[in-house]
């Protein structure tokens, strides 16, 4: 099953060998966040860390798009999926995400529309079949996603579409990085950057986390060698203390990024300040729909009422976010919240840390 | 047939009933025992001949036609299958049909002649079986339940506890076909790859395996819902033993694996229609693989495992690059990833 080019295990094992030796003498540990969901399954599915050295280690940042989603918007969709007239399109991974009483799933299961779709052009698909439905797409996740959300809205209007709406939770992911850089508590030496993300907006968005914030940044692909190449590229910035940008992943990123998907977020989108799930609000991190495309807000046209939306207290999802520690810390790990009954986000997301901790660690 | 699709009449019990057994249901699954039409089917044992295992399953399958097969012959093959998987020859098999009113007939004539193909196929008779009709909506156009009976021959002991320390892990061909033949068949999914199901039947495929391995034998299993994860996860804690798997043995269609990557899936918790697992002790393993070669069903079969005595109920993945994880049940359904 593995993929020859990208996993063979000579070429790991060199790496594993290059960087035992490089940190043997190595006085404290060094500690790299991934901020990637992907990412972090990866590094669990291929048992990446049973290979790197003791004071080596590895932490997952807010790089889980579900994970970081907060209740309320959660509480929102909800809310919309009760409505009569409404069908609430999402990815498949959100809806067992919990809100503040209900998740979209169990809102399934009681007779609200809900439709797992595979991209928003699905959803701009489903609206065009049912007329007599509003298809309220959830769109949620980061510049990887939020291009083809906004090509679907152009697409939806050119059309002159007026069944079809967005509940718009798009966030920014430099905006949280240097938001998490600015956090006393972390000690994150290095960060191996989102691949996916940093191909649309360019290694350049990273370059005032290098610059100004002196974090060395690494932009790592997906693959195991990837991964243990990119790791090995952040260890060579913090040894010599020169933190820059550097671009692993050369095959899909480049300085400058993906100018077409760029000027689609810029054309349908704005910045705005985001609420972060454990994070809190973040200045900046968060995308609005332009007032052109109002007509296409669920929020602005479908207002409803949502209760006051609340976490579990015990809930350590946005402490597990920051990095600040692993899941195996959290109380509820593996007894009361388990990928079968989720308290927090990241135990219910593919993607998030818990579940992958749950699910592929030793 | 006045109609082309089913009708809430055809399952009132009068006329259209009659009709649709008369003119459709008996003569395209045949078999002397339904054209009694009797409330049971009588069937001679063998005298001497060993021990009746009996199972059952129902198939609830969307899209009801898809590349390589359909509910129908998923239906018997999945029913031989769990016969076989105890060591069992398919003898007979009941099938009841629960149709959803405008359903049309000419798909429901399909599927039985499916059916028919599969169980001739399996050398195992179709003999007796019930059709009920449900008013439109309240079913998926049409479930199948089957039942199967089969007859174990002496001295096969095969179960889900048997595997011991040193027995080694085989499986007769590639993971997750299945599954993802039916979901690249799904609404809203324009996946342009020619992926097949593997549903077939797989008691002559164990007959060999049998005749190969004897009491050596430990395990048979069809990896179907859960895939192979789950159910390795399944022995690995009804034996009590740590299995250890091979990542680089693991045989998977690049275009599975692809499709897999794109979605956020992992084949191994995929469904399979066509596989089986065996576990046998070290000694007769060559022995078995060599077997399973020979068959059609198994001219791919390989060694993915093997079983460990510490660590019980725990299922290890080394992987390609070398590592280790843990492989656990599957939860829940595998749904696909945001990005």
């Amino acid at each position: 099953m593995p993929d020859g080019d990208y996993q063979n295990p000579e070429i790991a094992r060199g790496y594993a060998d290059s960087l035992q030796k490089r940190l043997a003498a190595h006085p404290t540990s060094i500690t790299l966040m991934e901020v990637c969901g992907t990412h972090t399954m990866s590094i669990y599915q291929h048992g990446i860390r049973d290979l790197l050295p003791p004071n080596l280690r590895l932490v997952s940042g807010p790089g889980c798009p579900v994970c970081v989603t907060p209740v309320s918007t959660l509480d929102r969709a909800i809310a919309l999926a009760q409505q009569k007239d409404i069908l609430i399109a999402t990815f498949g991974d959100m809806v067992r995400v919990p809100g503040s009483a209900s998740s979209l799933l169990r809102e399934q299961a009681l007779g609200a529309h809900i439709q797992i779709v595979y991209s928003p052009l699905d959803a701009l698909a489903l609206a065009r079949r049912n007329p007599q439905k509003h298809i309220v797409f959830l769109g949620i996740g980061f510049e990887t996603t939020a291009p083809t959300v906004a090509a679907t809205l152009v697409k939806a209007q050119d059309e002159g579409m007026d069944n079809f709406s967005v509940l718009c939770a798009h966030k920014t992911m430099p905006a949280a990085m240097a938001a998490l850089t600015a956090d006393a508590n972390l000690t994150v030496d290095g960060y191996l950057c989102p691949a996916h993300v940093s191909a649309i907006i360019g290694a350049d968005a990273y370059r005032f986390l290098a610059e100004e914030r002196r974090i060395p940044c690494v932009i790592t692909g997906f693959e195991p060698l990837d991964i243990l190449q990119g790791i090995d590229m952040a260890l060579a910035q913090i040894l010599e203390e020169r933190p820059r940008v550097d671009i692993q992943y050369q095959r899909f990123v480049t300085p400058a990024g993906n100018r077409l998907a760029q000027a689609l977020l810029a054309k349908v989108f704005e910045p705005c300040d985001a609420e972060w799930r454990g994070l809190g609000t973040i200045v900046g991190s968060g995308l609005r729909l332009r007032e052109e495309f109002a007509s296409f807000d669920a929020e602005k046209i479908w207002p409803v009422a949502i209760p006051l939306s609340k976490e579990s207290p015990a809930c350590r999802c946005g402490d597990i976010l920051k990095g600040l520690i692993q899941p195996g810390d959290c109380p509820l790990f593996a007894r009361t919240c388990t990928p079968e009954n989720p308290v927090g986000a990241c135990m219910v997301s593919n993607e998030g840390t818990c579940a992958a901790a749950y699910r592929f660690g030793i | 047939m006045h109609n082309d699709i089913i009708l809430l009449g055809h399952g009132s019990g009068g006329k259209l009933s009659h009709q649709l057994l008369d003119d459709l249901i008996i003569p395209t699954l045949s078999g002397t025992a339904l054209k009694d039409q009797n409330d049971a089917a009588v069937l001679a044992i063998p005298p001497g001949e060993g021990r009746l295992a009996f199972t059952t399953d129902s198939y609830v399958v969307d899209p009801l036609f898809f590349s390589g097969g359909n509910i129908g012959d998923l239906a018997i093959n999945g029913t031989v299958n769990d016969l076989a998987m105890s060591g069992a020859r398919p003898l007979a098999i009941s099938v009841g049909l629960i149709l959803e009113e405008g359903l049309p007939i000419a798909d429901l004539k399909l599927i039985l002649q499916s059916m028919r193909k599969a169980a001739k196929a399996a050398d195992v008779a179709i003999v007796t079986g019930d059709t009920k009709v449900v008013p439109r909506g309240k079913a998926d156009r049409i479930f199948i339940n089957t039942a199967g009976i089969g007859i174990v021959e002496h001295g096969i002991t095969l179960g889900g506890s048997q595997a011991r320390a040193g027995d080694k892990v085989l499986i007769n061909g590639t993971i997750g076909d299945h599954g993802m033949a039916i979901l690249s068949r799904r609404e809203n999914l324009e996946i342009e790859a020619d992926i097949c199901s593997d549903s077939a039947p797989l008691h002559d495929l164990v007959a060999d395996i049998l005749a190969a391995g004897g009491h050596s034998v430990h395990v048979l299993r069809d990896p179907t819902r859960g895939g192979v994860a789950t159910t390795l996860k399944e022995i690995a804690l009804q034996s009590q033993v740590e299995i250890i798997l091979e990542e680089k043995h693991l045989p998977c269609r690049r275009e599975v694996h692809g499709i897999c990557r794109l979605l956020g899936l992992d084949p191994l918790y995929v469904a399979n229609e066509g596989k089986l697992l065996c576990v046998v002790a070290e000694n007769k393993a060559a022995d078995v693989l060599h077997a399973m070669k020979k068959h059609p069903l198994g001219h791919q079969a390989c060694f993915i495992g093997e079983i460990q005595g510490s660590n019980f109920g725990r299922v290890t993945l080394r992987t390609a690059i070398g590592g280790l994880r843990s492989v656990d049940m599957l939860t829940g359904e595998q749904l696909p990833r945001i990005c």
